[in-house]
């Protein structure tokens, strides 16, 4: 960095108030702007892997020397092994679409009934009102409290695990949706009311449409619930699934079983979170544009 | 005038509970009528209820009392019967420039392919060629009005509310703005009732104007617009366009120290 002093000083004696006070010549002190140069994404990639390779490889390392309990901590070759035993003899491709399904059905029921009791809302102020306090504890009561009692009503099959999904994205999307109610400009109420039209109208073609944007903003984060209520929903009590698959592991110390299935679990979940980004660039495109 | 009268005010008040008990009267009694194919204004202060008097003939708002008679019935209350384009344009983000302009057809039952048929003519007429398709986000201000007044004006009421359309343009869009309204007034033979704040605008545009003072809303005086059609620019010169503009601002000046004193008092 360099760095440029004017030395006050010697600019010349200038007149002023105070003279006696002695002034320390100031220095004025020139900077130049920070440059934050960004690396090339090859750069970047590679360095992304090999922060990966290097933490496998430390494990590995660590697990063969004894310094970490490979009893407990598993190692990447076991899992490795694991993984390709859990897909050639074991019931990979049955767990993973029933965690599939459970979660795209309660992703899909607790969007859809959500959005739409959001909506509801628009109808009537009053009965926003009334509903108003039971979302509130709903929303802030914590969802996986009620598992257990869901597994009870709903019982150990798939309905049970979508019924805990849709409960955790049921309330986000009704606030959300409700939110986006709540936004919209009087203005645009008046001008659809001048033209004559009726109450349903502006529904259809003024508050659904306004909401919409809203609605797919919370897709990403409902994709995410609906994933953890149904492995939630697998860890209380189920036949299948990868959270069933964690559980049974766990409890038989197949610590590298553990390890696979959270692996799985994580590609699905990031398969998922892709497929609804690209839903909702697909959605906003043919809403906004 | 042998018009017969297309809009009838009687005696409209308007008049909201307030804190002290006592009601806040934001309209005093107004009457006017407008006759068919006229052009009318209503100039006034901010607060002086001109908004207000539009919610009203729109039927948005209902009056304290009076009668809101539109060609002949009574309309009180009523929407649906008079055009009313807001002071933000208000367009749809999500529907194109035309299915935006179609909008009050479609209300109205018109079907969608239909309307549409019919509004594109008008699109390329007034200065929209070319944007047809294109969302508003990629419209200027003064297409976004033209965009909108069509709305108003493709729906088929004979009366237009104009609530202060050109307030947020820039001097010379609103120049030629005005110009393009009076081209397209001519074209469609409707009733216009003008809400604005700009008393050069007023009198370069209307056949009537009304200037209107405060505490309460009320019409202070009605002047006639001695001047023919068509207009040009040139008028803005005019000694009669002079006279008549300083009457609307010594009219408008005189009510604002009334109210001032009436404050004070």
């Amino acid at each position: 960095m360099s760095t440029t002093t004017i030395d006050k000083a010697n600019l010349g004696t200038l007149p002023t108030r105070s003279v006696a006070r002695t002034r320390r010549p100031q220095r004025r002190v020139v900077r130049r702007l920070p440059v934050r140069k960004l690396w090339p994404f090859h750069v970047i990639l590679l360095l992304q892997i090999g922060v990966f390779a290097a933490a496998l490889g430390l494990w590995e390392i660590s697990a063969r020397q004894g310094w970490v309990n490979a009893f407990f901590w598993s190692q990447p070759s076991v899992i490795w092994s694991t993984l390709k035993v859990f897909f050639e003899s074991g019931n990979a491709w049955v767990d993973i679409s029933y965690t599939f399904r459970s979660t795209l059905m309660g992703f899909f029921l607790g969007t859809v009934i959500g959005s739409a009791l959001g909506l509801s809302f628009w109808w009537s102020r009053n009965y926003a009102a009334i509903m108003q306090p039971y979302i509130i504890c709903f929303e802030s009561l914590p969802k996986l409290a009620l598992a257990p009692l869901i597994i009870l009503v709903f019982g150990m099959d798939l309905a049970s695990k979508v019924a805990i999904a849709t409960a955790l994205t049921l309330v986000v999307s009704t606030l959300t949706a409700y939110a986006g109610v709540r936004a919209i400009d009087p203005d645009g109420e008046r001008l659809f009311y001048s033209l004559g039209a009726t109450r349903w109208q502006v529904f259809k073609k003024l508050v659904v449409p306004a909401c919409i944007p809203w609605i797919i903003s919370i897709l990403r984060v409902n994709i995410g619930l609906a994933l953890t209520g149904s492995i939630v929903g697998e860890f209380i009590a189920s036949q299948h699934g990868l959270g069933r698959t964690i559980m049974y592991a766990g409890q038989t110390y197949e610590i590298a079983l553990v390890w696979v299935a959270v692996l799985v679990l994580a590609t699905l979940s990031v398969v998922m979170y892709i497929c609804v980004s690209w839903l909702e660039r697909v959605l906003r495109k043919g809403v906004t544009h | 005038m042998s018009d017969p009268v297309r809009l009838q005010l009687e005696d409209i008040s308007v008049s909201f509970p307030s804190a002290g008990g006592a009601a806040f009267q934001a309209l005093a009694p107004v009457s006017f009528s407008v006759a068919a194919g006229q052009f009318v204004s209503l100039i006034g202060p901010s607060g002086c209820g001109k908004s207000t008097l539009f919610n009203v003939i729109a039927g948005l708002q209902a009056p304290t009392s009076g009668r809101v008679v539109v060609e002949g019935e009574d309309a009180t209350g009523m929407i649906g019967l008079v055009g009313y384009m807001l002071q933000k344009d208000l367009l749809l983000s999500w529907r194109t420039v035309l299915d935006n302009v179609v909008l009050g057809m479609e209300i109205r039952g018109v079907p969608v392919k239909e309307a549409r048929e019919r509004a594109l003519p008008y699109l390329r007429k007034y200065g929209l060629a070319g944007f047809e398709h294109k969302y508003p986000n990629a419209l200027s201000g003064g297409m976004r009005q033209r965009a909108a007044l069509l709305r108003t004006l493709l729906t088929d009421t004979d009366i237009i509310l104009l609530d202060e359309p050109f307030g947020a343009l820039d001097a010379q869009t609103k120049s030629r703005m005005q110009d393009w309204l009076l081209q397209i007034w001519a074209d469609f033979q409707k009733t216009v009732v003008f809400i604005t704040h700009d008393v050069e605008e007023a009198v370069y545009l209307s056949d009537q104007i009304y200037v209107m003072g405060t505490r309460p809303g009320r019409i202070v005086e009605r002047l006639e617009v001695p001047l023919g059609r068509p207009r040009s620019r040139a008028l803005v010169s005019d000694p009669r366009f002079v006279a008549l503009k300083e009457t609307c601002l010594s009219l408008l000046t005189q009510d604002a120290v009334q109210a001032q004193l009436a404050a004070a008092a």
